[in-house]
């Protein structure tokens, strides 16, 4: 399917991007391009760097070298607002506010789009409405985000950056800490999104996950790039060798065609 | 929309009776009737229009002031440091104030009271500017962290200054200790005049960032992915508590306690959004100063108690039973 080859104009590009914290690089120059309406998975054991890649591609780290762009625009020497009106971001564990409410903080998500002047338009009444009804958390919008469940504050979370209205949304391991049932539901929610013409780039801990859901799966070990390309192709037994240097079955599903990886759990032969 | 819409109304509602109950109250008694008629129908020969047109009223009006500004201080505190044990006093700034005067008044020998609102003021911005220069000087710059512990450091060198000064020479600062905890006691309309200014733009900035600190209560990553620039909103900020913190303790001395209670009250009752914790803070901030100040006035009379005092003996039992009713 989609491949490096084939993304002719990218939204989203990093060259040479390097970065890292108080001196120590994780990312060795990483080169990636993403495409208009792409659902991209980020892949790779702890510490390959596919957080540090999302978060200096989000502008919350600051790269040392290489450039990241938006639009053809450097995410880093771009105010920081116009950026937020085509990019969002979904961190790993965000705050909830005690005492914000679903519409509340679902209507954060319009802060890059309002004016000391126009505070709250019906533009924005109807991004969050649109955001919060795609999420199917409109039943909840009047009870505080503290009270709902783990699954369904993710949703609110996802409808935050949904009413940001941005061509492009980053995630960072939507599903970590859901139960199995509810991380299937936000990967679905997150394939309805990117069917409607979003470009999601997304950390997943989850192989499988990637694997079922992904157009394209970025593999990366030791701060750069190692395999990529669609679920199908490039997620093998021997990629997973390579990158996790986990010892793995591999499998078709035989309804959707997608990988399915079995680990060895067997005793070591 | 209309929950909120009551409660500032009522709140309001509230703190117009307050304020009247608080000039009717004092040495001498004046019936509720005349406090108002001293404003709808002033007749000179009257004693106690008098007596509420010139003595009550600038005391009311300061309780309502520095009562706005420290509600809004504290609810700015506990915004940008995320911190909800916070208030303008953790930063330093109004012991900045106490100490400025302290100084000036023991060794630089400044005599006249006059001078105590403008040298109060100047010493809180000169204590929040240099809490701010460290907590930005830390590796990782100005964070909720930096701030709160840059602010303590200063706080314990300030307390440990002031009381060896005090052991020091008893007699000078005498006249100070009533200041020192906090009094609207001998208030003085002027000293509003000179405060007016530094309040009210610390309540146009706290207002005007007011979106974005509930924003960044949701954790740095996720207010810089809305494009909020956390480094300038944290220093309008502090800037606002400064200039709110100087403004108050102006007028009222060092009142330490009023900005950690009353956000949280404001919470409790408008909910998470800075929009409505901040003007909604300085309504209930004027509101539990008059009422600590009528207290001041009333349970010990004719003495009077200092207001910093009654605010924090009947303003803790006060705090720790809306803690538990909300649990």
């Amino acid at each position: 399917m989609l491949d490096q080859q084939t993304i002719l104009s990218p939204i989203l590009r990093t060259y040479d991007l390097k970065a890292g914290y108080e001196g120590k690089t994780i990312l060795n120059g990483v080169d990636l391009d993403v495409g208009q309406g792409e659902f991209v998975a980020l892949i790779g054991p702890n510490g390959c760097g596919k957080s540090t890649l999302l978060k200096t591609m989000a502008r919350i780290l600051t790269p040392t070298s290489g450039v990241a762009e938006l639009n053809g625009r450097a995410v880093h020497d771009t105010p920081t607002r116009e950026i937020a009106k085509a990019m969002a971001l979904l961190p790993q564990t965000p705050l909830t506010p005690d005492g914000l409410t679903v519409r509340e903080l679902v209507a954060q998500g319009r802060f890059p789009h309002q004016t000391l002047w126009r505070q709250w338009t019906k533009a924005d009444e109807t991004a969050v409405h649109d955001a919060m009804e795609a999420t199917d958390v409109l039943q909840f919008a009047d009870r505080p985000v503290t009270a709902l469940s783990g699954g369904q504050r993710q949703r609110c979370w996802i409808a935050m950056t949904l009413a940001q209205d941005t061509d492009v949304i980053l995630l960072d391991e939507p599903t970590t800490y859901l139960d199995l049932k509810i991380q299937i539901d936000v990967m679905q929610l997150l394939s309805k999104i990117a069917a409607q013409g979003r470009t999601l780039v997304v950390v997943l801990h989850e192989l499988n996950l990637a694997a079922a859901y992904a157009d394209r799966v970025v593999m990366m070990r030791d701060g750069a790039i190692v395999h990529q390309g669609h679920p199908a192709e490039c997620i093998t037994a021997e990629t997973l060798e390579d990158v996790f240097g986990l010892r793995a079955r591999v499998m078709t599903d035989p309804d959707t065609g997608r990988p399915v990886c079995i680990p060895m759990t067997g005793p070591a032969a | 929309m209309g929950r909120l819409t009551i409660s500032f109304a009522l709140t309001a509602a509230l703190v117009v009776l307050a304020a009247l109950f608080h000039m009717s109250v004092g040495a001498k008694a004046v019936p509720l009737s005349e406090v108002t008629g001293a404003f709808t129908a002033f007749d000179p020969t009257v004693m106690d229009h008098q007596i509420v047109r010139a003595l009550r009223l600038p005391r009311a009006v300061i309780a309502i002031f520095a009562g706005a500004a420290l509600g809004m201080a504290g609810a700015m505190t506990q915004g940008i440091t995320r911190n909800p044990l916070a208030e303008p006093g953790i930063l330093g700034v109004l012991k900045g104030a106490a100490f400025a005067v302290f100084i000036c008044v023991g060794f630089l020998g400044l005599v006249s009271v006059a001078w105590i609102p403008l040298v109060a003021a100047i010493g809180a911005v000169i204590s929040g500017a240099i809490v701010f220069a460290i907590a930005r000087a830390a590796p990782e710059g100005a964070t909720p962290v930096t701030l709160v512990l840059c602010g303590a450091a200063i706080l314990a060198f300030l307390s440990a200054v002031l009381m060896a000064v005090q052991l020091l020479d008893e007699t000078t600062f005498q006249n100070l200790r009533v200041w020192a905890s906090g009094t609207l006691t001998g208030a003085k309309l002027e000293t509003v005049y000179w405060a007016l200014p530094w309040g009210v733009v610390g309540a146009v900035i706290a207002v005007w960032i007011a979106p974005r600190v509930t924003a960044m209560a949701m954790g740095d990553e996720a207010a810089l992915g809305l494009g909020i620039d956390l480094t300038k909103t944290r220093a309008w900020g502090f800037g606002a508590v400064v200039l709110l913190s100087a403004a108050a303790v102006s007028v009222a001395g060092p009142l330490e306690f009023l900005g950690l209670v009353v956000p949280h009250m404001a919470r409790m009752i408008v909910g998470a959004d800075y929009r409505a914790i901040v003007p909604y803070s300085a309504l209930l901030g004027a509101l539990v100063l008059l009422l600590a100040d009528i207290a001041a006035r009333t349970v010990l009379a004719p003495a009077e108690i200092s207001t910093g005092i009654v605010l924090a003996l009947i303003g803790a039992p006060v705090f720790v039973g809306l803690i538990r009713a909300r649990l």
